[in-house]
């Protein structure tokens, strides 16, 4: 069985929380005593209906608001599939919370309710599920109940879309006709909507292909940590331990180390206590190499042909995600792979206007929640691909190294 | 060059790879490290990637258990027999001593769950501990569904979950000031389910009260608490016998079980397959008293 990562988003109130509510419920994932203790809520609060979004909705604050304010985790599975399920907040001041949820998504699931169609909060979270390259979405048209199950408003939202989607890089896009609230084409297909042809959501999630989203070609071995045991069993034991970022690793194989450029052979790699006879990501395995090279924590093991140059210069798409705006000169903790260091803020190029998607030029500066294209100079240099070739080795966070905080998210265009 | 498409991971092999990268991002990362070990299966799956993660070298850190005074004998022999086995340090911080040192105040009101959290925070800084691993799961309460891997604890040990830090990716931020800690949660997102295919594929031993034996019980409040010297029945209340399994462990006092025939990891499987009942919900006396319990206690400092 496999796992399938995906997560919600969509503006405030679109519906995400319910969905994930009535998904859980109708695939049968959820308990007597957690449904007992939503009726209850519901009850209490003297709403008409039982509502599903407390089934995630966990924080105190969430429940007296009526909205998400953090990512909410829940997991089910199917006879086909395994589920990860990220519920993010549709709310503009939760966005770094929604990223989060996205980054590690195989696929996004973007909510718009059906009366109010598309809106600036649902455009700008179709905008990061691509900049995060998040390769399958899902657009859920939800609430179709309080529009008569009518195909024309179906087909107006998703015709909008589809001309904003083409700008952006979504390589693979479905559109579903839904009503969290009462079930249809959630788990399964509509009686109200015979005029829809597609399937149910839960049908697409349980079949939406992602073995080939991952890049097995580009060997990228991020070292985190290196084991040496110091025992009498095992006296000169020296592996580089870490997760493999990208392409398959096999004994015997020529790699080259980076930053220093050495060159050796992978002599065997360690799963615990067997030898295996490749790796590939996203795996964590020990690699032993023939010679005894020095490498540390933040080197990268690859091909001798097909290496990252390791590079200072930067020139990235930046999520900046706290109130003080990034700008020109900025110094910042950057955290890349396995590496840390510090970086300087040459230039914010231009920010990304949500809506239009126009490039502004003018600003010089990126405020909470905006993103844009950002130029900056690492103090180490960075072994890093564009995040369109990798997603392990394009993606950087960075830091404020005052108050220790999260401040913005990188993805990597290009580097020199 | 032909794309592999064939190069695929179980989902569980798929778990086990991301909560090994971040043991070893702790170990790197930190400079002192320790691991929370109640006892329980899911502190014993942490264990066993643990080790994993380091092998063949030695777990890098001690693990730390909070002594509440009333756990289980079975608990209490199944730890140590992985303690020795694995040559880890012990560290044990026990609710009894630090109510004689004047660390939490026994009013004769508070469950010793509750002053677990006073002892468990005492011991974070007399030790100077900056990671601590807990073996809680996102699948298992409402709040934990909620929280990040690395998860900031301040000065005063405190949670606060409207301002966690953002978590992209596998980039954790480890960033600590003086004084704060981070609690790191390797078993996130694995299900109770996970868990026992897990503790059946590799074999894990863990404590024989997880599988059904009899028992002298007392029903009290719906869950069937285990008689022993600090459960007695109350009045009304009678011991009676019952083929039973606990779903987690916990204080003696707090923690029910659950009437079962599953005697072997292959029938816990297919029961838990068929549960009608959250395994807190069954079996968890101290998340009962509120609805936002849990958070509450997590706001404080709890695991
Ligand atoms: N009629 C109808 N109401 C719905 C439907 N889906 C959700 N709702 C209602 O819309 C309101 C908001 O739903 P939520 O699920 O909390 O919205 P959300 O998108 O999770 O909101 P945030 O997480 O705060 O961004 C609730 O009152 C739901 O009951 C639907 O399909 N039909
Ligand atoms: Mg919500």
């Amino acid at each position: 069985m496999d796992l399938l990562r995906f997560a919600t988003a969509g503006s405030v109130d679109d519906g995400k929380s319910t969905l994930i509510g009535r998904l859980l419920l109708d695939s049968k994932a959820i308990f007597e005593d957690q449904m007992s203790a939503v009726e209850t809520t519901s009850k209490s609060r003297g709403y008409d209906y039982t509502d599903l979004a407390l089934l995630t909705d966990g924080l105190r604050s969430e429940r007296e608001q009526g909205i998400t304010i953090d990512v909410a985790y829940r997991y089910f599975a199917t006879p086909k599939r395994k589920f990860i399920i990220a519920d993010t907040p549709g709310h503009i001041q939760y966005t770094r919370n929604m990223v989060t949820g996205a980054s590690t998504a195989d696929l996004g699931l973007v909510l718009v309710d059906a009366r109010n169609g598309l809106t600036e909060q649902s455009r700008r979270h179709a905008v990061l599920l691509s900049l995060l390259r998040v390769p399958h979405l899902v657009l859920a048209v939800n609430k179709m109940d309080l529009v008569d199950y009518d195909e024309d408003v179906f087909n107006k939202i998703a015709k909008e879309f589809g001309s904003f989607a083409t700008k952006l890089a979504i390589p693979d896009l479905t559109i579903i006709p839904m009503s969290a609230l009462k079930g249809d084409n959630v788990v399964t297909r509509s009686e109200n909507m015979p005029w829809y042809a597609g399937t149910s959501l839960i049908h697409h999630l349980e079949n939406v292909h992602v073995a080939s989203d991952r890049d097995m070609i580009d060997s990228r071995f991020p070292v985190q940590y290196v084991i040496r045991p110091k025992s009498d069993e095992f006296h000169d034991y020296r592996g580089y331990a870490g997760q493999v970022a990208g392409g398959v690793l096999k004994p015997g194989d020529e790699v080259q180390v980076l930053p220093s450029g050495m060159t050796s052979r992978i002599k065997a790699i360690d799963v615990f206590d067997k030898e295996v006879s490749e790796a590939y990501p996203p795996m964590s395995v020990t690699v032993r190499l023939e010679d005894d090279l020095d490498v540390s924590r933040g080197d990268m093991i690859c091909r001798p042909k097909n290496s990252p140059t390791p590079s200072q210069n930067i020139d990235a798409m930046v999520c900046w995600m706290t109130n003080e705006p990034l700008r020109p000169r900025q110094k910042l903790a950057i955290k890349h792979t396995t590496r840390t260091g510090k970086v300087l803020i040459k230039s914010i190029q231009y920010r990304l206007d949500i809506n239009t998607l126009h490039r502004d030029m003018e600003t010089g500066e990126l405020g909470l929640n905006e993103i844009g294209r950002v130029q900056f100079r690492s103090a180490v240099p960075l072994l890093c691909d564009p995040y369109d070739k990798n997603r392990t080795t394009g993606a950087f966070i960075l830091i404020d190294e005052a108050t220790g905080n999260t401040v913005g998210a990188g993805m990597i265009n290009d580097a020199d | 060059m032909a794309v592999h498409t064939d190069y695929r991971m179980s989902q569980l092999d798929e778990l086990e790879s991301e909560s090994i990268h971040i043991f070893r991002e702790v170990a790197a990362e930190f400079r002192k490290p320790v691991l929370l070990f109640s006892g329980g299966k899911d502190s014993i799956v942490m264990l066993r990637l643990a080790e994993k993660a380091f092998y063949p070298a030695r777990v890098p850190f001690p693990v730390m258990q909070v002594d509440t005074g009333f756990d289980f004998p079975e608990v209490i022999e199944t730890r140590d027999r992985w303690v020795d086995r694995l040559g880890v340090r012990m560290i044990i911080a026990s609710v009894d001593e630090a109510i004689a040192n004047g660390v939490v105040v026994d009013d004769g009101k508070t469950s010793r769950n509750r002053l677990q959290i006073g002892t468990l925070l005492d011991a974070i800084e007399r030790e100077g501990f900056t990671a601590a691993f807990g073996g809680g799961r996102r699948d298992e309460e409402k709040a934990r569904a909620k929280e990040r891997v690395y998860s900031h604890r301040d000065d005063f040990g405190q949670w606060d979950p409207k301002n966690q830090r953002p978590e992209l990716w596998n980039l954790y931020n480890g960033k600590l000031h003086e004084g704060e800690h981070m609690r790191v949660f390797p078993l996130s997102n694995w299900t109770e389910l996970d868990i026992w295919h897990y503790i059946g594929r590799e074999g894990i031993e863990v404590p024989s009260i997880y599988f059904a034996h009899e028992r002298e019980v007392i029903a009290r409040d719906g869950m069937l608490l285990s008689a022993s010297d600090a459960v007695q029945p109350k009045k009304g209340e009678s011991i009676t016998k019952e083929m039973v399994r606990f779903r987690t462990v916990g204080d003696m006092t707090l923690t029910g079980c659950v009437k079962s025939e599953a005697a072997t990891v292959d029938e816990i499987i297919d029961e838990i397959a068929v549960a009608t009942v959250t395994e807190r919900g069954a079996t968890r006396g101290d998340d009962r008293f509120s609805e936002a319990a849990m958070e509450d206690r997590k706001r404080e400092g709890y695991f």
